[in-house]
């Protein structure tokens, strides 16, 4: 299909560890597909598979059965996963780890350099992405004086030098102050907004999940939950079961509805939340 | 704390001798050694003072900057002069027990210091002038031709750069586990050698394993960013030769061109 | 036991272009069973002001005194303070370093000069305490376990000390709900069962309003406020101007109140507001 950005056909990604260890599963039977400038955020606690399924998406982790298929390329094809990488940019938790140079402006260049791209076009494009992520001040700084925030959205800027199409993020804001939470996702909503761009979201912070397009939530490396914001969050005891968080507005709305309150099961937000009362 | 470290003596400014390509002021060091080592006399030592004043002058590093480059080899040109000037034979000036000081030696021991005060001085001027990343990739473009004989040129570089990157964060990482342990009772100051080299376990151990833990993380978000090595790669600031670059390589040839030559005059 | 900070200023490299004031003119004191919620963004001065209460750092001026011990002239009695002041930072597994679960808690009391009885029961209650077995782990090598446990066992070598003050410095951080709510429930019990004051470093409002029975809010170096905490929550513009925030169960009880509900809107947990608005809406119907 033209507009879908990635597929998943029944993908199921196991490994062991140290070969004495019997097989484990990551992730089992998946079937996804991520449409064209969507805003897809995936939801698990520590262990679900979500990381798997972020690695599966573009070629770091190639499935042990079925297939994951990017813009129409199997990440399995060795001559394709360049092209893949390229065009489904990934950015991860550490803002540290990711950084390779000692100068901003050179680090957002690595993808371009490492595509071959002319010195003069790498340019536009370091300039172009750093201005996006709003960052251009900083193009000459040391990256390891910045801050979390600041560091992740140089990263960010790093992978929209490669012109993707659809970024990946793990976890991008686990190691981040509420600051710096707030500067990132406001640059992810920035991108999926004005610049187009799918946004794959893995996290486990609740609040981050409320403006998806649509939201999946994963348990033992299967998708078990499916749905939009409200959809899902309607389902407060299973999403509380599933080791997960709800806004406090939710749980609180939940509540009243078990006390034989007539209350919305879609709440999300305080205004919602006044307004239904 | 440790945030802002400047590392390897680099004096940021912005001279004609800051910007200068790497490559260039290599070359310039390189000739620069090879030619202390041509000079016989102390007459060319002139002419290489007055060079090293020169590059001082223009580059506008403070000249306490070049002493303390200095300090750290002071042991060495003095244990170079003591030697020199008590084992060299010749006219005997005067004694001092079995030791004998010749006309000879004095001479000698100041020759020999003076090429290592030269020597060093030149090379801390390459450090002073030129930032880590610069040398880099300097090293990595003068390098380059290596490769035909399957030196990883590039591979050498990235690490070095990478290296360079990860100093600052280290040192703060460093510090933050010695805070940790110290808050545990650790002691890292007080202790014999041996006893304070044992101390350093529960420093080290986190930190090696903290440093694994990052590069392999760092490499996979390299291939993410589809690194595969040097191949067909580019660069966003292509070094690349000025006028004023091929000008500097030219008069600095003739000049030490001609200190070599007064060896044979 | 009780740690009092006078009149305490900290500046980092004094003297040079890099010279920052991070603490300025602080005035604290910490009482037995407090429950504390230190709150400020990064940079307000929070682990700098952490840092001082184990002698780690000594204050540029002023004095710093734990449980009588001026932590700037004693030199050979920190080893005490660090006893009596467990400080637990940020990502703690990261300094875990010896073979077995069980010789990297013992390093604190053995580097307190423990027999070897005695510093097997520290070890052992440490682990109890924060909820791992200690016949099955303590011999595993930390770094076999997950990121969650090894958390836990960075956090029992330091419980390992019996320190009567604990600090922890986010806690929380990294960890998904599930795992924030069992260390947050450790440390309530904690709280609760051993005579143990306890400061809390932390970015959610939400876990210090669960928690904490005294907030101490940072800003530029200075403490703006300290007090009870549904008095510290009231203020919720101040707290607004300064960048934080409140719990969002409060945010929304005060939006109701002010759309004209007349409820109480000092409550700080959802528990609390369920009540409330029960009661509220309990008392509309039958109006």
């Amino acid at each position: 299909m033209v507009d879908e950005m990635i597929r998943f056909e029944n993908v199921t990604y196991k490994y062991s560890t140290g070969g004495r260890e019997k097989e484990l599963v990551a992730v089992s039977n998946i079937n996804l597909s991520v449409k064209k400038g969507e805003y897809l955020v995936v939801l698990g606690h520590n262990g679900s598979g979500k990381s798997t399924l972020a690695k599966l998406m573009n070629g770091l982790l190639i499935p042990t059965e079925g297939n994951v298929y990017v813009n129409g390329m199997n990440t399995k094809e060795e001559d394709k996963i360049w092209k893949i990488r390229e065009i489904a940019g990934m950015v991860f938790q550490n803002p540290d780890n990711q950084i390779v140079a000692t100068v901003v402006e050179e680090d957002v260049a690595f993808g371009p350099e490492n595509l071959g791209i002319p010195p003069e076009e790498i340019r536009r494009r370091v300039d172009k992405a750093l201005e996006t992520v709003e960052m251009s001040e900083y193009k000459k700084h040391a990256p390891h004086l910045l801050s979390g925030g600041q560091k992740q959205r140089v990263a960010i800027a790093g992978i929209l030098a490669m012109k993707p199409e659809c970024i990946i993020l793990d976890e991008p804001t686990a190691m981040l102050d509420p600051v710096g939470r707030t500067e990132v996702i406001n640059t992810l909503k920035k991108l999926n907004r004005e610049e187009k761009k799918t946004i794959v979201l893995i996290t486990h912070y609740m609040d981050e999940a409320v403006e998806a397009d649509r939201l999946l939530i994963m348990e033992k490396g299967k998708i078990i939950m499916e749905g939009t914001p409200k959809e899902i969050f309607c389902q407060v005891d299973k999403v509380k079961e599933l080791g997960l968080d709800v806004p406090q507005v939710t749980e609180l709305a939940y509540e009243l509805r078990k006390e034989g309150f007539n209350v919305p099961c879609d709440i999300l937000t305080v205004e919602e939340l006044v307004n239904a009362l | 704390m440790l945030r802002d470290i400047t590392i390897g003596q680099y004096f940021p400014a912005d001279t004609i001798i800051h910007r200068l390509d790497p490559r260039a002021k290599i070359l310039i060091t390189t000739m620069f050694i090879v030619s202390l080592f041509f000079i016989k006399t102390f007459l060319p030592y002139l002419f290489i003072l007055a060079f090293i004043l020169l590059i001082i002058k223009l580059s506008k590093v403070p000249f306490r900057y070049v002493l303390k480059g200095l300090k750290p080899l002071m042991l060495i040109i003095l244990i170079t002069f003591v030697i020199n000037i008590f084992m060299t034979k010749g006219e005997v000036l005067f004694s001092i027990g079995p030791l004998d000081i010749t006309k000879e030696g004095i001479r000698q021991a100041v020759f020999m210091a003076l090429r290592l005060i030269f020597l060093i001085t030149g090379t801390s001027l390459l450090t002073l002038t030129t930032s880590p990343i610069s040398l880099t990739d300097g090293i990595e473009k003068l390098m380059s031709p290596l490769r035909r004989f399957k030196v990883p040129v590039h591979e050498l570089a990235m690490m070095m750069t990478i290296a360079l990157r990860f100093i600052p964060t280290l040192l703060e990482e460093t510090d933050k586990i010695m805070k940790a342990q110290t808050a545990r009772g650790a002691d890292f100051e007080s202790g014999n050698i041996i006893k304070r080299a044992k101390n350093l376990v529960p420093l080290l151990v986190p930190l090696f394993i903290n440093a694994f833990r990052r590069a392999d993380e760092l490499a996979i978000a390299m291939e993410a960013r589809c690194y595969r090595g040097g191949y067909k790669r580019t660069r966003l600031n292509e070094l690349q030769f000025t006028k004023k670059d091929v000008l500097a390589l030219i008069l600095t040839t003739i000049f030490f061109g001609f200190i070599i030559l007064t060896r044979y005059l | 036991m009780i740690i009092k900070l006078e009149n305490v200023n900290y500046v980092y490299n004094p003297n040079t272009p890099f010279e920052q004031k991070a603490l300025d003119n602080i005035n604290l004191t910490i009482n037995e069973k407090d429950f504390i919620g230190l709150i400020g963004h990064t940079g307000s001065g929070k682990s700098t002001l952490v840092q001082h209460l184990n002698g780690l750092i000594k204050p540029t001026s002023g004095r710093v005194i734990v449980d009588g011990i001026d932590t700037k002239a004693a030199n050979g009695d920190l080893l005490k303070v660090r006893q009596k002041v467990g400080l637990v930072f940020q990502y703690p597994e990261h300094q875990l370093f010896e073979e077995t679960v069980y010789k990297d808690i013992a390093f604190g009391p053995s580097n307190l000069g423990l027999s070897e009885d005695e510093i097997y029961n520290r070890v052992k209650t440490a682990m109890e305490l924060v909820g791992l077995d200690f016949e099955k782990l303590k011999d595993r090598s930390p770094f076999e376990l997950s990121g969650g446990q090894k958390r836990r066992v960075a956090i029992a070598g330091v419980l390992a000390m019996e320190p009567k003050v604990l600090v922890l410095d986010e806690p929380t951080a990294g960890l998904d709900p599930r795992g924030r709510d069992e260390i947050l429930g450790r440390i309530k019990k904690l709280y609760e069962e051993k005579n143990i004051t306890i400061i809390l470093v932390s970015h959610s409002m939400e876990d210090i309003a669960k928690l904490v029975n005294r907030i101490v809010v940072m800003h530029r170096g200075k403490i703006v406020m300290d007090g009870e905490t549904k008095e510290v929550f009231k203020q919720a513009e101040k707290l607004e101007q300064i960048g934080l925030g409140i719990p969002q169960i409060t945010s929304f009880m005060r939006t109701f109140k002010e759309k004209g509900n007349p409820v109480d809107d000092t409550v700080v947990t959802v528990e609390e507001a369920k009540k409330e608005l029960i009661r509220f809406l309990r008392s509309k119907k039958n109006a």
